[in-house]
């Protein structure tokens, strides 16, 4: 009886439920925090649910929220699984929104074109910024991670003067002192709203299929295959023939592809115009940041980055809720997200405990290995 | 602005006074990265290490109106946030990179929101570390104004480097550091406590980070804002790769870096005839040049990212 409780407390698939301890352990982290400012953890909590949740609009919200982190997310997970740490979504979902929105003010069409075109157009923008990235690591070995949060850097400056000057809408110009926005995009290329009053959008469509479009590149094509074998092994692969420079450069052109199109969406589908608020994160909302959270949340696998998306994206909802409720100022969430990534790779060791403990059981306890017990790629 | 050309002798002054001044968060943060790396440790976090030790400095200085508390307290936070890095990378063995960010995400988060419950709005203080005067040679034409009128975190920050050389090929310490970013099977063999070793190093890169972000808040701005460091965390560890993992190979590429940033700043104010975003772009624009033209010049430490497990 106590060897069965054993060995089901050691399967495989309760893995899977670590990420969930890690935000667990995280929450207990931050109520903590909250006592310590005074405010009552279990109102601060409720407050979060009820603002995200508690009725159509918020749900909405939430949902709103919850696309371009699950479109970043998208792309992260192909980075992350040809182990190219993409830390440049930020910057990658500006340039995608800049040149989609300079597109769309520019270009005169029937609405529909215009609309995929602009989108299109946002999706190669982010693809462009991100394979800057991708070539000089491939080719001139710069470590990714150092050069995306530069890029970063330098898009936030595009944009700042872009918006600020040739781009910024001409009406706003004669106002001083307002934010920096540009004109408003036509009508016929706005993205639809699912659900009016409420802000939800067609967005949310595009992102759920490119999940699954992301699942069957990654999982079910020779690329993805390619991709995956280049993050688990590089060595091994160039030995398979694998070209492993050009999986890289193509990694990180996907994962800012994604980016892009989420700075797009994020214009065609949300403000109907690109605006900002002066600071980094103006326009994206710190979106570029919470995907990689989104992503490692949901173990790097496009469909677990649904779910994933739509908590986190509750998150940054509730925390507008608490702040009215509890006056801890909504930057908790921001606290709360990175404490989330820090004990969600932290959890990877139990991983490899519990592996080796499955290991070790299987060898004790069955002469022949089974297959459960081999070792298997870790997705960290 | 006709009257004061650009390149006259008091405006390059100026920018060579600012870009030295400039230098000390750079130099604190890389020189502390640059230990935590020689051992073997990636840590992504010093961005958000910076932000909260300049928080903690800015915000004890403003209460007590003594520096040196508030560097004290800064000190602090940056022992337990490193600590924290050096738990979760050497005893849990997580992914550096990732872990390290969210390191970053934690302390930006955490001293916006300490930033925004404490103080509510941007204040300044006057009580921060102020110009000391070095006798007889302040006086010197030029090179006084330059080298010798700073506040004390800079010459700190200077004096850093010198003494960080020394620790690191001088001392059985400093050889116990680069064993075990070289080697740590062969060291852990010596005798050598690897995560020990790996701990004290993350731990004072935490410290040193904290330093740097104290040098912004209580020396060089005497302000808090938040998300003021803007990347200079990114850029310190960028220094590291760049000096190739030694002190006065940081120190030179500080010093470049802070120049540039001291020019931009003057290019602005003499209103050069570029839009400002795009000098404000200089520092990192000329970051990612740099990583192109010294990578593969000079090799990383073995170990870097690898966690240690005894066989």
């Amino acid at each position: 009886m106590k060897n069965h409780l054993a060995r089901l407390l050691r399967a495989k698939q309760l893995d899977s439920f670590l990420p969930i301890v890690a935000v667990l352990a995280a929450f207990l982290l931050g109520a903590g925090m909250l006592l310590l400012m005074g405010a009552n953890p279990i109102i601060a909590y409720r407050a979060m649910f009820i603002g995200a949740f508690g009725n159509q609009n918020a749900l909405a919200e939430t949902i709103v929220k919850a696309v371009p982190l699950l479109l970043i997310g998208l792309g992260i997970c192909i980075s992350f699984r040809a182990k190219v740490m993409n830390i440049g979504a930020e910057g990658q979902m500006i340039v995608g929104g800049l040149i989609s929105v300079a597109f769309g003010l520019a270009v005169d069409g029937p609405g529909w074109l215009g609309l995929l075109l602009g989108l299109l157009i946002g999706f190669l923008g982010g693809a462009v910024w991100g394979a800057i990235p991708g070539i000089l690591k491939a080719y001139f070995n710069v470590n990714e991670i150092l050069s995306t949060v530069m890029m970063n850097a330098i898009a936030v400056q595009l944009m700042n003067y872009l918006l600020g000057g040739p781009l910024m809408d001409p009406q706003q110009a004669q106002s001083l002192g307002k934010l920096p926005e540009t004109a408003r995009l036509p009508e016929a290329y706005h993205l639809m709203r699912l659900l009016p009053p409420t802000r939800l959008h067609a967005g949310v469509w595009v992102a759920l299929v490119l999940a699954l479009v992301v699942y069957v590149l990654l999982f079910h094509t020779t690329l993805g295959y390619r991709i995956r074998a280049v993050g688990f092994n590089p060595s091994a692969s160039r030995y398979g023939g694998i070209r492993v420079q050009q999986q890289v450069v193509i990694a990180l052109f996907l994962s800012g592809a994604f980016a892009g199109l989420a700075g797009a969406i994020q214009i065609y589908g949300l403000n109907y115009r690109m605006i900002t608020d002066g600071s980094p994160t103006g326009f994206t909302g710190g979106a570029g940041f919470n995907g990689i959270v989104t992503a490692l949340f949901g173990g790097l696998h496009p469909l677990g980055a649904i779910p994933a998306s739509f908590f986190f994206g509750a998150l940054l909802v509730g925390a507008n809720a608490m702040q009215r409720v509890t006056q801890v100022p909504s930057s908790f969430v921001t606290v709360l997200n990175g404490m989330v990534v820090v004990f969600v790779v932290s959890a990877a060791i139990w991983k490899d405990l519990r592996e080796r403990q499955r290991r070790m059981a299987a060898v004790t306890q069955d002469p022949k290995p089974s297959i459960e017990a081999s070792p298997t790629p870790s997705t960290g | 602005m006709e009257t004061t050309p650009l390149f006259s002798l008091a405006v390059v002054t100026g920018i060579l006074t600012a870009g030295i001044r400039l230098a000390s968060p750079y130099l604190f943060a890389a020189i502390g990265e640059m230990f935590s790396q020689r051992s073997g440790v990636l840590n992504l976090g010093v961005e958000g290490q910076m932000l909260m030790g300049a928080f903690t400095a800015f915000y004890v200085t403003l209460r007590t109106g003594n520096p040196w508390l508030g560097l004290l307290a800064a000190m602090l936070v940056g022992v337990l946030m490193g600590l924290a890095m050096a738990v979760v990378s050497i005893t849990w063995r997580a992914v550096q990179g990732i872990s390290g960010i969210g390191f970053y995400i934690v302390g930006m988060g955490l001293s916006e929101l300490l930033f925004k419950a404490l103080l509510g709005e941007v204040k300044v203080i006057n009580t921060g570390f102020n110009a000391i005067h070095i006798p007889l040679l302040a006086n010197l034409p030029v090179l006084g104004e330059i080298f010798f009128r700073q506040n004390i975190m800079t010459y700190m920050a200077f004096a850093l480097v010198p003494l960080a050389w020394f620790v690191l090929y001088k001392t059985t310490l400093g050889l116990k550091i680069r064993a075990v970013g070289e080697n740590p099977h062969a060291a852990d063999t010596l005798g050598v406590n690897v995560a020990q070793i790996r701990y004290l190093t993350v731990t004072m890169g935490g410290v040193l980070s904290a330093i740097g972000g104290a040098a912004l808040s209580i020396a060089n701005l005497n302000v808090f804002q938040e998300n003021m460091t803007a990347g200079m965390g990114f850029i310190a560890v960028a220094l590291v790769y760049f000096g190739g993992w030694k002190p006065f190979g940081v120190l030179f590429g500080a010093l470049l870096f802070s120049m540039v940033m001291a020019l931009q700043i003057f290019l602005q104010v003499y209103r050069f005839p570029i839009p400002s975003e795009f000098l404000i772009m200089m520092p990192y624009i000329l970051t990612i040049v740099v990583l192109v033209l010294t990578v593969g010049r000079v090799r990383s430490p073995s170990a870097l990212t690898r966690p240690f497990v005894r066989e």
